[in-house]
């Protein structure tokens, strides 16, 4: 039973892999890494880790995948037909040449390593191993600091996020004036320093009510 | 199952997303292919875990999971500012750090 579940999932898993690599549109990529999210938590639970594979559903095919569906629908329809066209086909040969030997160096090294208990179906572990009291023991005594650090690491983030995707200058539009308090409260020809040295003189309100510069003189070729 | 079945297809998959890595251009699936290596890796660490009877690996894993999503949200956030800045949405157009 253990046999077809891991066969199943481990097919499941290489098969979205191949398809995150070679769908074209990202979209369908995209959809593809749930689908391999899905089958890694599947190897997961064959492993016991009962709680990595809630998380790996709830937080990554679920939290990450809908930001990366997001994205992508805000990007990718736009420049889709641009990035269809392959790069070299000698970069191309020559990264299939690097994963595969890559795979080959790593097979080796995992596999021929000597290590008795690699064929081995791993020890008897107790009820409830993986789950998620052992977890938060863990978290909170043994790797505190690892726990603190990061939830600093997800603030620090977020915040990054924010400032990188944030629209320049604001939440307004380049276009739209902006109407102030002090335009109201201040009398006309008081302003900020940065105003004064500029050369503007007066608020926002006397501003408005003058004609735009260069409308208002005639101009000379008329004359 | 053994654990060698579970480190195969780790190896195989994290050689798929190096692959994916070096032959896509667009940013968007450049990350996700980084996805599937970290995901390879935390086959490796729980795969590890379960062989030593101890869940240090499974925490190993879930700090992978946290790092992977802040680097996604970086990321992406870095995806939405170039589009916002009109510079063409590719891994080779986009050689310069002085934008």
């Amino acid at each position: 039973m253990t046999e077809v579940l891991f066969f199943i999932a481990a097919t499941g898993a290489i098969a979205g892999a191949i398809g995150v690599v070679g769908l074209q549109n990202p979209f369908y990529s995209v959809l593809a890494l749930v689908f391999h999210l899905l089958s890694l938590a599947a190897l997961f639970l064959l492993l016991q880790a009962e709680f990595v594979a809630a998380a790996q559903v709830v937080v990554y095919a679920g939290a990450v995948m809908v930001l990366y569906v997001f994205v992508v629908a805000y990007v990718g329809a736009a420049e889709a037909a641009h990035l269809k066209t392959p790069i070299g086909g000698g970069q191309r040969t020559l990264a299939v040449l690097f994963a595969l030997a890559l795979f080959i160096e790593l097979a080796i090294a995992l596999l021929a390593s000597g290590v008795a208990a690699i064929d081995s179906d791993g020890p008897q572990v107790p009820f409830g191993f993986g789950g998620p009291e052992q977890i938060g023991a863990a978290f909170l005594t043994k790797f505190l600091l690892a726990f603190e650090v990061a939830s600093y690491l997800l603030l620090i983030a977020a915040v990054g996020a924010v400032v990188l995707a944030r629209r320049r200058g604001g939440i307004h539009d380049e276009a739209e004036t902006r109407v102030s308090v002090s335009d109201v409260l201040l009398p006309p020809g008081t302003g900020t320093m940065a105003e004064a040295v500029e050369g503007r003189t007066g608020t926002q309100a006397q501003r408005r009510l003058a004609p735009p510069a260069g409308t208002g003189a005639p101009r000379e070729d008329r004359t | 199952m053994s654990l060698a079945w579970y480190l195969t297809v780790s190896a195989l998959v994290f050689c798929i997303g190096a692959g994916g890595v070096l032959t896509r251009r667009n940013p968007l699936v450049v990350l996700l292919c980084l996805e599937l290596m970290l995901n390879a890796a935390n086959i490796a660490l729980i795969g590890f875990s379960r062989m030593w009877g101890n869940v240090d690996g499974q925490i190993f894993a879930i700090i992978v999971m946290v790092v992977a999503a802040c680097e996604v949200c970086i990321g992406l956030g870095l995806v939405v500012a170039i589009y916002r800045r009109r510079l063409p949405i590719d891994v080779d157009e986009l050689r310069e750090l002085n934008g």
